[in-house]
């Protein structure tokens, strides 16, 4: 099929990309880093671990804004323009999301990891369902910041503009995740968090189809 | 709807229902006592915003197939007017609570909720101040307000129902639903709802036509 084929084409060309040059990962995985030691060395008083929950989530927040906005934001007019004639919108959104959710998900694995070690306490019981929770925030804040850095790519000025649009729409999803992993955290059982997983898949079913609808025309100019 | 009856009929029941909706009757509900009144001016603002904020929406998807200037107007227009109903219905709530809850602001889900979704369309409006030329302005913040309105519909209805509120209606509180709704509340309440919905699509159309007059003016 020709989508999946440029979807395929494109995503090797982001990782390739990616891969030579290094900054984006090792840029934000420095950033998460030097963060979490941060809060470490701010909170060492805190003992509370819903509040190191938080605190987690609001770390990964503001560092997968800043992974993922690179996405459109730092495309020159002619690497848009030319991989707007090579391949069809829908291809470029696709895997450009992908790409983001890849990225996303390495740099949270290895920020939970760096979590765990750092703070001894924090080590959720169910750490699978963390897990759980890991990957939907990664899919989730890459659905919405993909399509939240091309509307503001193309209205011309990025980081706050990025900002103020994208936090409104991710506040409902990052409450629905600090609750999921608040449950981890707990240790309750699964059956009470099937509504925030269902009502999170919903979410991003629903960010991926309005997106997909929307792209073609914002990408066209 | 160019003819005048529907607003006559909008003030019509505007009037009646700030005169009923003080001197009729109301049941008796152990903590919300006479606050119950409150129903009839603080939820018909929430109504009223959400058909606004529709109406944008529909002249967003219009505006971005047609191109044409006057459903951007539209669109921008009616998230002004739905803004300030937003706003009303925040203040309403507020001063309520501060009477049965304690507080103006306690932090409620549906409280943050509704602000959030209040947010989303500040953000969208600076998004429209953001961008100079005029086409891509419309492109642009008619995607953005496309994609976020199923997040408002997502805040609005159904995240404060997987929380525990202390919000009439929700974790258990006393709500204004069918069996405390009774007949006597009714009589105002859904009169409100419309009047108010009347005044708010009357306020969208009057700022629309001087914004439509203010353009032509420019462009001469």
């Amino acid at each position: 099929m020709q989508l999946a084929k440029e979807v395929k084409y494109l995503i090797h060309k982001e990782v390739l990309l990616e891969w030579r040059s290094k900054y984006t990962i090792n840029g934000v995985l420095l950033y998460v880093v030097s963060t979490i030691f941060t809060c470490y060395l701010s909170f060492v008083s805190l003992g509370d671990k819903l509040t190191w929950n938080a605190l987690f989530w609001i770390i990964m927040l503001f560092a997968s804004i800043n992974g993922v906005s690179k996405s459109f934001l730092q495309e020159t007019k002619g690497q848009q323009l030319y991989s707007y004639v090579l391949a069809s919108p829908a291809a470029v959104l696709i895997s450009k999301t992908v790409y983001n959710t890849l990225l996303m998900l390495v740099l949270t694995t290895i920020a939970l990891g760096f979590y765990t070690l750092v703070f001894d306490s924090f080590t959720p019981p169910d750490l699978v369902m963390y897990y759980v929770a890991v990957v939907l925030g990664s899919i989730s804040f890459s659905t919405v910041f993909t399509m939240v850095s091309a509307i503001a790519s193309k209205a011309g000025n990025g980081g706050m503009l990025m900002a103020i649009l994208s936090f409104p729409i991710i506040i409902p999803v990052l409450i629905l995740l600090i609750k999921l992993a608040k449950n981890a955290v707990d240790g309750l059982p699964w059956e009470n968090s099937y509504d925030e997983i269902a009502m999170l898949l919903v979410v991003n079913v629903l960010m991926v189809a309005t997106s997909l609808l929307l792209f073609p025309y914002l990408w066209r100019d | 709807m160019n003819k005048t009856w529907w607003k006559i009929l909008g003030s019509v029941l505007v009037i009646y229902t700030a005169i009923a909706g003080l001197l009729l009757g109301v049941p008796r509900l152990p903590i919300l006592n006479e606050t119950i009144r409150n129903l009839y001016f603080h939820v018909p603002m929430w109504f009223a915003m959400i058909v606004l904020f529709s109406i944008s929406v529909f002249y967003s998807v219009k505006s971005l197939s047609s191109k044409s200037e006057i459903d951007d107007i539209k669109a921008v227009e009616s998230v002004n007017a739905g803004i300030v109903f937003g706003l009303l219905g925040l203040v309403t709530g507020a001063i309520w609570a501060k009477y049965t809850w304690g507080q103006f602001w306690s932090f409620d889900p549906k409280q943050n909720f509704a602000a959030i979704s209040v947010l989303l369309y500040f953000a969208y409006l600076i998004l429209r101040n953001a961008i100079d030329e005029e086409q891509k302005r419309a492109k642009i913040s008619a995607i953005y307000n496309i994609f976020a309105f199923p997040m408002m519909v997502v805040l609005l209805f159904v995240l404060p129902r997987l929380k525990d509120s202390l919000h009439p209606g929700n974790g258990g509180n006393p709500g204004f639903n069918s069996y405390d709704l009774d007949s006597r509340m009714r009589m105002v309440f859904y009169p409100a709802c419309l009047g108010w919905i009347l005044i708010g699509y009357w306020v969208y159309t009057i700022r629309f036509r001087i914004r439509n007059i203010e353009n032509k003016q420019q462009h001469n």
